[in-house]
């Protein structure tokens, strides 16, 4: 690691290494490199997707039911004689879609509720912190259904109630990260110029902990697939006849033995996503110089 | 010492109080209640309003909060909404069914991770490190429907050793559950052994790193008594707090491993509640399993307490 990329830990200049270092930082990894690779494959793939597709997602065929892969299709067909490779492809694009839109939404809300409670504290800050811990105590799959249940399902609905949820844990995350610079001269300075909270915030705070919400993102985006495509796979995330990685991987259960190519290849291309993007966390939290193994698992 | 004991059972309480108060405003908004649930397509009119009356649902919300409040701390959490049930009678088995799926996963689970990650923090940055660590983030980060097929698939469809899909009755005694749980099991402890292990490995690495750790070495301690006697008792106590964390959060993955295994578990009960807009029976399994979660952390809390003098002092410091 380059002397500069050592995390700036004193003094308002450090909002974070520049990008270029730091994606060098991370392709300079054989993991970080994978990483970034598998993940920018799977972005241009779910852009570029209905172009490439051989045939009609929703092409039904009786007469070919779970015919195993040839030269015609390359990944065999479903139970419903649709082509595996056709709607592998299209398959991650909602749930591409729902998280990108979602992650950023949640960093942003979350962390600035963090940040703000970190530089206030006080009686406000200790009440919203136990609601937080008791909205933690909820496993997450049941918020989701409720929330689910209660206004359906859809893009519409999934984007705001994911980034409501993922940012929850965030303002642990960036009150805590806050918490470290609040202490430190140049905010005092800043006070003590009579900066109001929403500058110091802006100024002092948010590009210190700005690392830090980065790897936080990363992460969240991960575990935003994980619970997108679990509802998916619950029956409560997209509808049908829609191509979804999590829908594909429960149709073709009952039929797995005798014809793994329907569920071997979502399953292959969901795993590869959500590891590449893991990888990459890992790796610019290492480019970052942010600790991310002591991080809560929620 | 009592007094910070006191502290944290009350934190616990509140706790446990909030979640109450979300969970029943959050069914409180939901659109309808148990008597348009009961009669669905009559409820309209003179008999919706007989069966509010009859179920008292025409009271003020924060009379029936009291009311529901009171009852659940008796364990009595009222009828399920099809009205035929008491909660309470539905929820038992299905809680033991869980607790019996979680406490063989734990007690899979927790030696693996803590001897795996040890050992991977002792091999630092060499093969077997870099190994354990690439696997523990594929167990971790891979959603557990995929892993659960994946088993499945192997274990079941292609080598036919052990049953895929479990038909057991939820109020079957527990030596029935063997063989299919072994399956469900599995999941769920890979998952916790990778999230687990991590932290053991960063916490050893940790306190390798110390200033008192190097000092044992220059005066010439041997390495094994180094590491047996100066880092794994400070560098394990941390864990403690995570293996709550990491239990908490199976609660949520249980939910799905339960449902792809068909096993009669709280999750799943959980997931054909929300389908059947059960609100009753929803309203019981969130509170209990918030419970459970909050009585984890407590006592991962309690222990570290009594187990870390340091942390015994006066001094009162929030995380």
């Amino acid at each position: 690691m380059s002397a500069s990329l050592v995390p700036a830990a004193s003094g308002r200049a450090s909002a974070g290494a520049p990008t270029l270092l730091v994606l060098r930082d991370m392709l300079a990894r054989p993991s970080g490199a994978t990483g970034l690779v598998l993940v920018l494959l799977h972005l241009v793939v779910a852009i570029a997707s209905p172009w490439l597709v051989p045939y009609d997602f929703k092409a039904i065929s009786a007469s070919l039911i779970l015919s195993p892969p040839d030269a015609a299709h390359w990944f065999g067909t479903d139970q419903l004689g649709r082509d595996v490779l056709t709607r592998t492809l299209l398959g991650g694009r909602e749930a591409i879609l729902v998280t990108l839109v979602a992650t950023p939404l949640a960093v942003a809300w979350g962390g600035f509720v963090g940040v703000y409670l970190g530089l206030v504290g006080g009686r406000l800050d200790d009440v919203l912190m136990r609601v937080v811990d008791a909205f933690l105590a909820l496993p997450w799959i049941l918020k989701m259904l409720l929330l689910i249940v209660t206004f359906g399902t859809g893009i519409g609905v999934l984007i705001p109630t994911l980034a409501l949820f993922y940012g929850i844990p965030v303002i642990r995350i960036a009150r805590a990260a806050a918490h470290n610079v609040v202490a430190r001269d140049f905010v005092l300075a800043a006070r003590a110029r009579g900066h109001g909270r929403l500058s110091i915030i802006g100024r002092e705070l948010l590009p210190n902990v700005f690392d830090a919400l980065m790897v936080e993102g990363a992460m969240r985006w991960s575990w935003m697939l994980l619970a997108f495509s679990s509802l998916s796979f619950l029956g409560f995330g997209v509808s049908p006849p829609t191509p979804d990685w999590g829908l594909m991987i429960a149709d073709s259960r009952t039929y797995l033995p005798i014809a793994p190519w329907a569920g071997l290849y979502p399953i292959a291309a969901l795993s590869s996503l959500i590891i590449g993007i893991n990888l990459s966390a890992d790796a610019l939290a290492k480019a970052l110089g942010v600790d991310r193994a002591q991080k809560a698992p929620i | 010492m009592l007094r910070m004991i006191l502290r944290r059972l009350m934190l616990g309480a509140i706790t446990v109080g909030l979640v109450s108060l979300i969970i029943f405003s959050a069914v409180e908004m939901l659109p309808g209640d148990a008597c348009t649930a009961l009669l669905q397509q009559d409820a309209q009119g003179q008999r919706l309003a007989n069966c509010r009356k009859e179920l008292g649902l025409e009271r003020p919300a924060y009379v029936r909060y009291a009311h529901w409040a009171g009852g659940a701390v008796r364990g009595d959490f009222g009828m399920s909404a099809h009205g035929d049930k008491r909660i309470s009678d539905m929820v038992a088995d299905r809680f033991k069914n869980s607790m019996l799926l979680g406490i063989c996963a734990l007690a899979v689970g927790l030696p693996l991770a803590f001897v795996m990650g040890i050992f991977a923090a002792l091999r630092r940055d060499r093969r077997l490190d870099l190994v354990l660590s690439a696997l523990a983030i594929a167990a971790m980060t891979i959603p557990e429907f995929v892993s659960a097929t994946m088993l499945i698939l192997v274990f079941s469809g292609w080598l036919g050793w052990l049953p895929g899909i479990i038909l057991t009755s939820a109020n079957a005694p527990v030596a029935a559950f063997f063989p299919g749980i072994i399956l469900p099991v599995a999941v769920l402890a890979m998952v916790m052994t990778a999230h687990i292990l991590r932290t053991v490995r960063s916490s050893v690495i940790e306190v390798l790193d110390s200033d008192y750790v190097r000092m044992a070495t220059l005066k010439g301690v041997p390495y094994r008594s180094m590491v047996l006697r100066h880092v794994l008792p400070n560098a394990l106590l941390p864990a403690i707090n995570v293996v709550a964390l990491t239990v908490a959060w199976l609660l949520g993955g249980v939910v799905v491993i339960e449902t792809v295994f068909n096993y009669p578990g709280l999750g799943r009960l959980m997931v054909s509640a929300i389908s059947d807009r059960d609100l009753a029976l929803v309203q019981a399994i969130a509170l209990i399993v918030a419970s459970v979660y909050v009585v984890v952390n407590l006592s991962a809390d309690l222990m570290t307490l009594l187990a870390n003098p340091r942390l015994r002092t006066a001094v009162e410091k929030r995380p």
